[in-house]
C-alpha cells in the first residue's frame, strides 16, 4: 500500500481531460438544451412541427442509457462510415444526452416565468422574440441554474464512462495504470478523492455565481 | 374634434362564452373615460382588444384615424404608442425600477443608453420615485410597484394609457397614491381610459363613465348624469352595489 507520486502528472492529465470533456459537454448541452425548451415552450401553429421535433428529441435521449448512446456513436456510426475520435464521440453523446435533461430544466424555469411579464412586454411594442430575449430568458436562467448546477455535477461523475471507449480521462488514466501495476485500490481512491474535491469545488463556485445574479423576488429565496 | 381612439363593434367570444358582444365607444384626445362593471363582464377583455394583446373576433379599432385591427398594421409601433397598466403591475421581476422603465426606449424606442436612463429618472421622479431607481420591484410596496408601471407606460410617449383596475390589488392605505399620480395626469391633459371601481377617482376626474354589462355597454355618459340619474336600472342597481362594497360613492 502506498502513492507513488510518479502517477501526479499522468491523473492531472486525465483530470484535464475530465474537466474538457465535461464543460464542453455542458456547453453544447446549455446552447442545445435552451432552443429545445423554447421550441417546446413557444413552437405552435405553423411551427408546430419543430414542436414534435424537439418533443421527441428529448423523449429519445432521456428514454434510452447514456452508455447505450455512446456505444452507438462511437461503435455503431462507423458502419455507415461516421468516424470520431473517442474525445469527439464522448463529446457528442454527453452533449446530447444532457442537452435533452437541460432542455427540461429550461421549460420548467420559462413556464415558471409569469404570463404577466410576456404581456407587459408586449405591451411597450416589443416582438416576441424581443420579449423572449429581454424579459423571459434572463429570468428563466436564474430559475434554471439551481438543476443546472445539479446537472453539471451529475455529468461530471458520468463522464467517467468515456473510459469505455478508450479516452484517457481520470478514470481512463487511473485503470490504465492500475492494470499494469495492480494496485487498484490506491488508485481508484486517489481518482474517488480528486473527483469529490472538484465536486466540492464546483458547487462552492456554482453557489457563488447564484448569489452574485439573484436579484431580490425571483427564485427559491422568495420575496424580500 | 378628430377622436384619438375609436372603437367599433368588438365582439370577443371564448367557447361558447360572448365575452363582447358590439362594443363601441370613442375618446377624444385628453379625455378620461372610466369603465365601471360587474366583475366578468369583460373590461379586461376590452382594454386588451385595443392593443391586440387580445385578438378580437370582430369589430375595429383606429388609433389617431390609423386602423390598429388592419390585417397588416404594425402592431409592436401600436403598442408603444398606447400605455397599458396591469392591476398586478407586472413589473419585470429582474429589473431594477430605473430598468424597468428604461426597457421600452432601449429596445423599442432604440434610444440611446445615456438619453434613456434620463428619460427614465425623469419619469420615475414624475411619479415620486426618484430614490427607489435601482429598487427591485419585490423591495418595493404594491402602490410604489403600481407608480413605477404608469411611469414605464409614461415614458413610451403614449397617445392614451389604458388602466386595467390599477388600484384592485393594493391595500387601501395605498390605493391613494397610485390615484393621486392618474389624477395628476388627468390634470396634464393625458388621454386615458380607466377601468376602476374607484367611484371617487371616476365622479371627480372622469369625463365621461361607460357602464358595462355581460359584455354590452349599457349606459354612458358625464359622471354627474351617471350617478345623478342613471338611465337604466341595472346602472343604479350596480351603482348602489358598488359603494355598498367600497363605501363612499354618493
Ligand atoms: N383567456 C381566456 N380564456 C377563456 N376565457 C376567458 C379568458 N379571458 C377572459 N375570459 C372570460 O371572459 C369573461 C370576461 O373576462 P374579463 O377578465 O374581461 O372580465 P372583467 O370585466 O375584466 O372582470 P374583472 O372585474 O373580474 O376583472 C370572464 O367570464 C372570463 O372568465
Ligand atoms: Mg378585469
Amino acid at each position: 500500500m502506498g502513492l507513488d507520486w510518479a502517477w501526479l502528472p499522468q491523473l492531472a492529465h486525465g483530470l484535464k481531460i475530465t474537466m474538457e470533456l465535461t464543460a464542453a459537454c455542458m456547453a453544447m448541452g446549455a446552447a442545445l438544451g435552451i432552443v429545445l425548451a423554447l421550441l417546446r415552450v413557444y413552437a405552435r401553429g405553423p411551427f408546430l412541427p419543430l414542436f414534435w421535433l424537439a418533443s421527441a428529441y428529448v423523449q429519445f435521449f432521456r428514454g434510452t442509457p447514456l452508455l447505450v448512446q455512446l456505444m452507438i456513436i462511437h461503435f455503431g456510426l462507423p458502419s455507415v462510415g461516421i468516424r470520431f475520435t473517442p474525445f469527439l464521440s464522448g463529446l457528442i453523446a454527453m452533449g446530447l444526452n444532457t442537452a435533452a435533461y437541460q432542455a427540461e430544466y429550461f421549460r420548467g424555469a420559462i413556464q415558471a416565468v409569469k404570463a404577466g411579464q410576456m404581456l407587459a412586454a408586449r405591451s411597450l411594442g416589443m416582438t416576441r422574440v424581443a420579449a423572449i430575449r429581454h424579459v423571459v430568458l434572463p429570468q428563466a436562467l436564474r430559475l434554471a441554474l439551481p438543476p443546472w448546477s445539479n446537472e453539471l455535477i451529475y455529468m461530471l461523475k458520468y463522464s467517467t464512462i468515456v473510459y469505455m471507449i478508450g479516452v484517457m480521462d481520470l478514470m481512463g488514466v487511473a485503470r490504465t495504470i492500475a492494470a499494469r501495476n495492480f494496485r487498484f485500490l490506491e488508485l481508484f481512491s486517489l481518482a474517488a478523492v480528486i473527483y469529490l474535491g472538484i465536486v466540492l469545488l464546483l458547487t462552492f463556485a456554482l453557489r457563488w455565481v447564484e448569489r452574485r445574479i439573484r436579484v431580490p423576488g425571483l427564485g427559491s429565496a422568495g420575496r424580500g | 374634434m378628430g377622436q384619438l381612439l375609436v372603437v367599433e363593434g368588438v365582439c370577443k367570444r371564448y367557447g361558447a362564452e360572448e365575452v363582447l358582444c358590439g362594443v363601441s365607444f370613442s375618446l377624444e384626445k385628453g379625455e378620461t373615460k372610466v369603465i365601471i362593471g360587474p366583475s366578468g363582464t369583460g373590461k379586461s377583455t376590452l382594454l386588451r382588444c385595443i392593443n391586440r394583446l387580445t385578438e378580437p373576433d370582430r369589430g375595429r379599432v383606429w388609433l389617431e384615424g390609423m386602423e390598429v385591427t388592419a390585417p397588416h398594421a404594425n402592431i409592436n409601433k401600436i403598442r408603444s404608442q398606447i400605455g397599458f397598466v396591469f392591476q398586478d403591475f407586472n413589473l419585470f421581476t429582474h429589473l431594477t425600477a430605473l430598468d424597468n422603465v428604461r426597457l421600452g426606449l432601449l429596445k423599442v424606442k432604440k434610444m440611446g443608453r445615456k438619453e434613456a436612463t434620463e428619460r427614465a429618472q425623469a419619469e420615475l421622479a414624475r411619479v415620486g420615485l426618484a430614490g427607489k431607481a435601482d429598487a427591485y420591484p419585490a423591495q418595493l410596496s404594491g402602490g410604489q410597484q403600481q407608480r413605477v408601471s404608469i411611469a414605464r407606460a409614461l415614458a413610451m410617449d403614449p397617445k392614451l394609457i389604458l388602466f386595467d383596475e390599477p388600484t384592485s390589488a393594493l391595500d387601501p392605505e395605498l390605493i391613494g397614491e397610485v390615484l393621486g399620480v392618474m389624477v395628476k395626469l388627468a390634470h396634464e391633459g393625458m388621454t386615458m381610459l380607466v377601468v376602476t371601481h374607484e367611484m371617487g377617482f371616476a365622479r371627480s376626474v372622469a369625463d365621461e363613465i361607460v357602464f358595462m354589462e355581460r359584455g354590452v355597454i349599457v349606459e354612458q355618459g358625464p359622471p354627474e348624469k351617471l350617478f345623478r340619474a342613471p338611465a337604466h336600472p341595472r346602472t343604479a342597481e350596480f351603482l348602489r352595489k358598488i359603494s355598498e362594497l367600497y363605501g363612499e360613492a354618493a
